[in-house]
Formats: structure tokens, C-alpha cells, sequence
């Protein structure tokens, strides 16, 4: 009996190897798929793109606006302006990526404590919960762009000693804001996850809220806070870029996307630069949340009644 | 009666484990009010095993929760150890054992069985050698390292009452504990607590809806009666509870008369079957 309950546990290890080999493989088979995708309509679509009325349905095919795959790649390592001293355009990009990151890293952290403490709360009193989810929710409808300059604003009101507001506190105050809200969420629905059976058993041990909350909710939480982790570090990203550009912020991702976009008619593969860089920052800030997962697996178990 | 021969019941415990007096229990549901217990009156002394059996809805785990200061009765007085239930609850007089192993999946096997001495403060190595002893009495020493999700129901099932019996109860309340297990696991679990209870001498309130299962582990059956939940009658075993002669008890004469007695108590209190209602397939 002991070897037959066991041995699913072990083929899964024994497996495990050969599965993420093919993860990955299906991975980059994707990318290949879509970049033949894109090289086969540029081969074969009409160069005005498809119109139907006065709505265009599919792009032009153009190099100005669909450069080929290898154009964009090979651009990456070309200096960025014609100066001498000029970097290489991937260098630029994964500078500017780097401060865009550590934005979104502070401001994932904040939505951390901030939808954490949310969820505490709202585990905690149940009117808490009636109270303040309806306006977490609704304050996810507030659009970024019109939310931005707002906090600009306010920002540069404050200036308390010798501490001064700078713009990144303010792209990583919007980063924050975005997410917060996947987290609170989930750690709400992470800390009311653990049955009945085991909230009773902490009261027949006659311990108190604190201890059932590091003891019990806490760890039983952490299948439910991964997910809305993931959610939330991509969600910072995405903030950050967003908010870089309507603050106008220099340095950062979201300014060079802008900036190489309107340098597209004479460069039309520079702009791609800046875009693959987002791409790679969401994918690294998610990744980082798998190395979490990976680190707290043991949590992720789940009971099994046989 | 038989009480354990050979079993060191602790001379200090000279009071009765659980007292049941004149307790009603009402919940206030959607549609009006439920009766779960009326007039229940029991007394549970030291080291005594008690079955509480019926059919679905008598209010067996209800009694069951009230003594475990899981609820509050809404009339009369339960006490455990001469204490109020609550107390004893704080005081951790009771281990309980539901019919789900409910262990933490997060948590070794060892680290299971000691949540209880973690939570109350005992050191790193009193528990190590507590739960060492502990894994020992329910056969689980090499699982010691395992995650609930790697063992068996039936393992899992002895993990929860090891972790019942961690601080050493006199009195342990198990709710169909081996509900959900096939009938052989079932059988073997059974000789085993009862092993358990001639070693550490606790009382224990069992609740069951298995006719033999109520017999062969008791020294008194109480039969409940539904809606409202009643005590029907109490049925004394007085078998040979000598560990030595535990499988062989399940073919003795006295077995079955015991399982006839309950039977008949069971069916003398039910109200007339009113079609399929009343049916208990499980």
C-alpha cells in the first residue's frame, strides 16, 4: 500500500525534467510561429493592407510599418543615434528597462502592504469586506491616464524637510495603485480559504486570531497569493510604462517608446527595440514570482482526502 | 462494568469526565427554529468509552461540538472535569478527531501531530521527543518526513489522532473519525484505538452511525433518537476488553448480542419510517 500511495509522487519528480524541456521548447516554438506569421503576410498581403469601406482590417505591409523580423533584430545591435559614442540600441533599451524595473519593483512591493493590509482587514470584519471591496473594484475603473498627472500633481506638493517628491514616486505610486488590486483580492480569497474543520481545530486549541492568522490563514493563503502575485508584478509593469509616459518621466521604458516611435518614418525598426524590452520586463517580473513559488512549493499542496 | 484492568487511570481523576445536564440545543435557521437536543442528561466517568449513535439529524455530533465548547447549548449545563466546557477547552483538556483528518497539508507528518505543542509554547525538544512518541503509537515512525497528500486516508486519519492525543487529554471526542475509511482500514483503525485507549487511559466520546463499530469499541452505547434529539436509551456493553483479545471479539457471542441490543434499542426509538425519509444508506 505504502509504495502505491507513493508512486504518483515519484513518477511526477522522475517526469519533471523532460516536461519543462518541452515548456520551453513550445515556448520558443511560439515565438517562431508568430514571427513566420508575420513574415508570410508581409510576403503575401497587398501592400496598402486590407481595406474594407474606410476601415483598414489588416496593416500595410510596408518595411515602414512591418519591418522584417531580422530588420528589428539585427537594429538591436546598431547604435542607437549616429553619434560616435552611441550605445547599441539593446543596451539603451535594457538601461532604460532597468530603471522601469526598479519603479515597478517598489511599486509591486507597496501594493503588497497596501492590498495585503486590505485583505487583513477585510478577513478580519466582515463588514469590512461589504464595505470596501465594492470600491477596490471601482477604483480599478478609474482610467491610468486621466489618474497620472493627478498624482503628479499632488506629488509635487509635497516636500516635507528635507524630503522632496520626485517624479518616479509617482509612476511607482500609479504602479502600486494597479497592483494592489489583484492582490487584495486574492489574499482575501487566500485567508478565507482554509475549511471549517481547521478554523475549529485552532478554536479547540484555544488560540486567538493572531495565532490562526501566521499558523493557519497565512500559509493556507499562499496557493491563492502566487497567482495574484504574478498578476501584480506584471500589473506594475504595465503601470509603470503607462504612467512614465503620461508624467513624462525621463529615463525610464515608457519615454523611449514614445520618443523611438516618433523617430518610426526614417527608423522603422527602432521602435520595435523599446517594445521587445517592455515584453522581456513583464516576462522577468512574473519569472520572478515563479522563483517564489518555486521557494514556498510545499504550500502549494494541496489536501487530499482519500 | 469493565474498566481497562491493567490501565493506570490517574488516581487524581476521581470526577467524572463529562457531565450532561438537562441541555436543549435550538439553532435559529431560515425556517423557524430546529430542536437539535432536548433533555440530554449523560455522565461520561474517567476513562470510559462512550458511542454516541443514531441516525442522521439525532444531534450525535451536536452533542458532541457542545462538549467541545464548539457550540453553547442553549439550556442546562455541560461540564468537563468539573469544569465549564469552555474552561476545559482553554485548558486543553479535550484532543478531537473529526471524520476528515483535517491536517494541514503545508506540514510534515511530525510537524502535524505537533501543531498543537507548538501553538502552546512547548520547546523545540520536548517536542521532538513528544512527537516521536506519539508517531510510535500509531505505527507512523517512518512517515515522520511525509506530506499528508503522500499518505493514505487511512494514515491520514492516524496522523489526526496522534495529533488529538499530542498534550496527553483525559478525554478524547472523536466525530465519525473513520467515516470515510473502506471497511478493512476501518477494522484495523478500530483495534488500534482501542489499544491507544488502554494505554493512555483517556475517556472518549465517539460519535458513529455504525452499529458494530459503536459495539465493539464501548463500554456504554448511547442510542439518539431524532427530531428533537434524545437520549433513547443507554445500552452497557461489558465485553472483554483485554487488547490481547480484540479480533477475536468481533466473532463472539457477546458481540452480537450487544449489536442486537443496540439494533433494537435503535429501532424501538425511531418515529414510524414515513417513506424514503429515514433511510440512512451510509
Amino acid at each position: 500500500m505504502t509504495a502505491e500511495t507513493l508512486a504518483p509522487a515519484i513518477r511526477r519528480r522522475r517526469g519533471a525534467p523532460a516536461r519543462e524541456l518541452a515548456r520551453w521548447a513550445y515556448g520558443v516554438l511560439g515565438i517562431l510561429v508568430l514571427a513566420a506569421a508575420w513574415e508570410l503576410y508581409k510576403l503575401l498581403g497587398p501592400s496598402d493592407g486590407v481595406v474594407i469601406g474606410d476601415a483598414r482590417i489588416l496593416p500595410r505591409t510596408t518595411d515602414l510599418a512591418m519591418p522584417h523580423t531580422w530588420d528589428m533584430i539585427a537594429r538591436l545591435f546598431d547604435p542607437v543615434t549616429r553619434s560616435a559614442t552611441a550605445n547599441p540600441l539593446w543596451l539603451e533599451v535594457a538601461l532604460a528597462a532597468l530603471v522601469t524595473l526598479g519603479i515597478a519593483a517598489v511599486g509591486w512591493l507597496v501594493g503588497i502592504v497596501v492590498g495585503f493590509a486590505l485583505a487583513l482587514i477585510m478577513q478580519r470584519w466582515r463588514l469590512a469586506e461589504w464595505g470596501l471591496l465594492p470600491w477596490i473594484i471601482l477604483s480599478q475603473t478609474v482610467p491610468l491616464i486621466a489618474f497620472a498627472p493627478v498624482v503628479r500633481s499632488w506629488g509635487s506638493r509635497i516636500e516635507i524637510g528635507a524630503f522632496e517628491w520626485q517624479d518616479w514616486m509617482s509612476v511607482a505610486v500609479i504602479a502600486s495603485y494597479l497592483a494592489f488590486f489583484p492582490i487584495a483580492v486574492g489574499a482575501l480569497k487566500g485567508l478565507q480559504s482554509p475549511d471549517t474543520i481547521h478554523t475549529e481545530l485552532m478554536r479547540t486549541y484555544g488560540v486567538g486570531w493572531w495565532k490562526t492568522l501566521v499558523k493557519l490563514r497565512i500559509p493556507a493563503s499562499i496557493p491563492y497569493l502566487l497567482p495574484a502575485l504574478r498578476l501584480g508584478a506584471a500589473n506594475a509593469v504595465i503601470g509603470a510604462v503607462v504612467a512614465e509616459v503620461s508624467t513624462g518621466m525621463q529615463g525610464g521604458i515608457g519615454r523611449i517608446l514614445i520618443q523611438y516611435a516618433g523617430q518610426a518614418s526614417g527608423d522603422p525598426s527602432k521602435a520595435w527595440g523599446p517594445i521587445f524590452g517592455s515584453i522581456v520586463l513583464g516576462l522577468a517580473a512574473a519569472g520572478s514570482v515563479a522563483i517564489l513559488g518555486a521557494i514556498l512549493r510545499n504550500y502549494r499542496r494541496v489536501e487530499i482526502n482519500a | 462494568m469493565t474498566q481497562l484492568p491493567e490501565t493506570p487511570v490517574a488516581p487524581t481523576r476521581t470526577v467524572d469526565a463529562v457531565t450532561v445536564t438537562g441541555v436543549d440545543k435550538t439553532f435559529d435557521t431560515r425556517s423557524g427554529q430546529v430542536d437539535a437536543l432536548t433533555g440530554i442528561d449523560l455522565t461520561v466517568s474517567a476513562g470510559e468509552f462512550i458511542s454516541l449513535i443514531g441516525p442522521s439529524g439525532c444531534g450525535k455530533s451536536t452533542l458532541m461540538r457542545l462538549i467541545a465548547d464548539l457550540d453553547q447549548p442553549t439550556a442546562g449545563t455541560v461540564t468537563v472535569f468539573g469544569k465549564s466546557a469552555k474552561q476545559a477547552r482553554l485548558d486543553q483538556d479535550y484532543g478531537i478527531a473529526f471524520q476528515q483528518a483535517g491536517l494541514l497539508p503545508w506540514r510534515t507528518v511530525a510537524a502535524n501531530v505537533g501543531l498543537p505543542l507548538e501553538l502552546h509554547g512547548a520547546s523545540g525538544r520536548d517536542r521532538t521527543a513528544r512527537v516521536g512518541e506519539l508517531l510510535d503509537m500509531v505505527g507512523l515512525s517512518d512517515f515522520a518526513d511525509r506530506y499528508p497528500d503522500q499518505l493514505s486516508g487511512g494514515m491520514q486519519q492516524r496522523v489526526a489522532i496522534a495529533r488529538a492525543l499530542a498534550e496527553k487529554p483525559d478525554l478524547l471526542l472523536m466525530d465519525e473519525p473513520f467515516g470515510a475509511l473502506d471497511e478493512m482500514t476501518r477494522e484495523r483503525m478500530q483495534t488500534e484505538l482501542l489499544r491507544i485507549c488502554a494505554e493512555t487511559g483517556a475517556a472518549v466520546v465517539f460519535v458513529t452511525h455504525s452499529i458494530p463499530e459503536a459495539v465493539y469499541l464501548s463500554d456504554r452505547v448511547v442510542v439518539m433518537s431524532p427530531r428533537p434529539g434524545r437520549i433513547q436509551e443507554i445500552v452497557p456493553m461489558g465485553l472483554n476488553r483485554d487488547p490481547a483479545h480484540a479480533e477475536a471479539l468481533r466473532e463472539e457471542r457477546a458481540f452480537f448480542d450487544g449489536v442486537t441490543a443496540v439494533r433494537e434499542a435503535l429501532h424501538t426509538g425511531s418515529p414510524v419510517p414515513t417513506g424514503a425519509r429515514g433511510v440512512e444508506n451510509r
